[in-house]
């Protein structure tokens, strides 16, 4: 009787783990500014469709969430401002003095600075959210682009698109301190977890460069085959990495693929078929999906880290370009 | 050889026993055996059955790779890649072919005098020829899963649970191509004239259908195309198996296969009845 019953209490404990699983444990909800639309949608990732669309300023395009996660910020770049958006309500509730033409920008969590690449100004602003204000403004490269912030926050990159350069800011000077020439229209710029390395993609190029940022040095450079395509269509953009820094995902343009690189050895392990000009790219909070911006095809695709799948894709509006994920 | 001749003393002698579930089952298992028995023995044919599909997903698939990945149809979430939009189309060829080749075999049998064996056994006709449906549906279904398997090995893979779910689609559409074969064999007097099955039966039936582009792309190009392709049969053994593959039925292709499968048995029983079908109006001496 008892081996029954034990054998019984295992079976429910069992179904109760496996009901558990299938449960998702956060509801998340994906922002997704749409260049074409001046708008902004709202994906839910658990039923998998949009589900709202908020009407923002002229050509959104980069999108991050705030320090507290409650409100996302979108350069509005034909408006030259940046938008605050209360995520709750999903409403404009305020903006932020961005200088002219921001494209995309990097926030600085320790210090609540946003650092904005403005992209006919060639210059860097930074804006300290919490007092609403304009710190001071650095002097790049032509074109500024991508952004990135070291972990240890001391560093501030910057990538200029027609200078082909990555410049490494002093964040304590606010100095251009190093310019590393990287392969032609560097776009994002995206530092390990651990800090050891910092990636820069270049999208004319279809390369990542991966740079010692203590050297300041191209260490390596990666480059994607995908099969059966012209080489001119691969070419790389968005950039993210796993927690553990052991995969890194590279958004290839108008390949329509995601390449998964094993970020240890640089060898491409997989490319993922997502929709059209894959563009940029945001992890959900538990890693468990990235998302990716396809700007020809309107939608969005999901994939499933752990089985490198793509297993959806969901349409939003017209050139979505940049994504956040906030809980919800 | 005229099978009216042999069917003759059938029909009388039918009627002497009633035969039991265990006697049917005998009868049953004799037809699959044999079936089996030349499957084995014909391991070309098996190769053949591989390689067809095969040659299409390395070569063909590859040089195509990039004519989808601007809309996404169901039963498909996200952009997948030519070669496994086609896979469903392949599976279907290779039931498609091997229906045919049965009902070639019913052919070869006729004339080499095999089928007097079947033809005077005391068992209803439909019956029979239920039987030697089941026999062929099941390689072909055995068929299908060497295919999926090296599809598979290749990249092509479906969701787990998809390998399982689409039996029943494949037994089902194995069913009415076989069926279709079978009363396609009632009208082919010899051997040679199997060449007009590929001619006029399985390269059009292929080819004007959802197996290598979707419909909506074929509606694009022309809307003639289009409505044959809606009205092949074929269109719908792909989409079932299509769907079936992502554990989803699609209702309207399962509705017409069933519909097809149906039509296709009944028509190939009266086809085959010595008192009504086609042999008798046929046979008047030897063919």
């Amino acid at each position: 009787m008892f081996p029954a019953l034990r054998l019984a209490a295992l079976g429910l404990a069992g179904a109760c783990a496996w009901l558990l699983a299938a449960a998702p444990a956060h509801a998340f909800t994906a922002f997704v500014t749409n260049e074409r639309d001046n708008t902004v949608s709202v994906v839910d990732l658990d039923a998998m469709k949009t589900v709202a669309t908020i009407p923002v300023g002229q050509r959104p395009r980069g999108i991050v969430l705030s320090k507290d996660g409650k409100q996302a910020y979108v350069c509005a770049s034909d408006d030259d401002t940046i938008q605050v958006i209360d995520l709750a309500s999903r409403k404009v509730v305020g903006s932020l003095p961005s200088g002219p033409d921001p494209e995309t920008f990097a926030l600085d969590r320790v210090n609540d600075i946003l650092f904005v690449s403005n992209e006919n100004d060639n210059m860097v602003t930074m804006i300290d959210v919490a007092k609403d204000t304009r710190l001071g403004e650095i002097p790049t490269g032509v074109e500024p682009e991508g952004m990135a912030i070291s972990p240890d926050g001391k560093t501030i990159v910057n990538t200029s698109e027609t200078t082909n350069m990555a410049h490494f800011i002093d964040f304590a000077t606010r100095k251009v301190v190093a310019n590393v020439l990287v392969d032609p229209r560097p776009r994002v710029a995206m530092f390990k977890h651990d800090g050891s390395e910092l990636w820069v993609t270049s999208e004319l190029a279809g390369t990542v460069s991966v740079i010692d940022p203590v050297k300041h040095v191209v260490k390596r450079k990666i480059q994607f085959q995908v099969q059966g395509l012209r080489a001119d269509v691969v070419q790389a953009v968005g950039l993210r990495f796993t927690p553990d820094d052991k995969l890194a995902f590279v958004a290839l343009g108008p390949s329509n693929r995601v390449a998964v690189v094993d970020a240890t050895t640089y060898e491409v392990k997989k490319y993922l078929l997502v929709g059209q000009r894959v563009w940029q790219m945001a992890f959900t909070p538990d890693h468990k999906y990235l998302l990716t911006t396809n700007g020809l095809s309107n939608d969005i695709s999901v994939i499933d880290v752990a089985d490198l799948d793509v297993v959806k894709s969901i349409q939003v509006g017209r050139l979505p370009w940049g994504v956040v994920v906030a809980k919800q | 050889m005229s099978a009216t001749v042999i069917a003759g003393p059938v029909a009388e002698a039918a009627p002497l026993r009633r035969f039991g579930i265990g006697d049917y089952l005998t009868c049953l298992r004799g037809i699959m055996w044999r079936e089996a028995l030349r499957f084995v023995h014909q391991r070309e044919r098996f190769v053949s059955a591989l390689v067809r599909p095969l040659v299409w997903l390395f070569i063909f698939a590859a040089g195509f790779r990039q004519i989808l990945g601007v809309s996404i149809i169901p039963p498909y979430d996200t952009y997948v890649l030519y070669e496994v939009y086609v896979t469903p189309g392949l599976i279907a060829m290779i039931q498609l072919f091997n229906g045919m080749q049965s009902s070639l075999s019913m052919v070869y049998d006729r004339e080499m005098g095999n089928m007097r064996m079947l033809l005077v056994s005391p068992f209803p006709r439909w019956f029979l020829l239920i039987s030697k449906l089941l026999a062929s549906t099941a390689v072909s279904v055995l068929q299908a899963y060497a295919y999926m398997f090296v599809a598979y090995l290749w990249g092509v893979v479906a969701p787990g649970w998809g390998y399982v779910a689409v039996l029943p689609a494949l037994i089902l559409c194995g069913f009415m191509l076989g069926a279709l074969g079978m009363l396609l064999s009632s009208a082919i007097k010899q051997l040679e004239n199997f060449a007009g099955v590929m001619n006029f039966v399985i390269f059009p039936m292929f080819f004007a259908s959802a197996a290598l582009y979707p419909l909506w792309l074929v509606q694009q190009s022309s809307p003639l195309i289009y409505r044959i392709c809606t009205l092949n049969p074929f269109t719908y053994a792909v989409e079932l198996i299509r769907f079936a593959l992502y554990s989803e039925v699609n209702w309207l292709a399962l509705a017409v296969v069933a519909g097809c499968t149906v039509v296709f048995t009944s028509a190939a029983v009266i086809a085959y009845d010595p008192a009504r079908g086609l042999m008798v109006r046929r046979g008047g001496g030897p063919a």
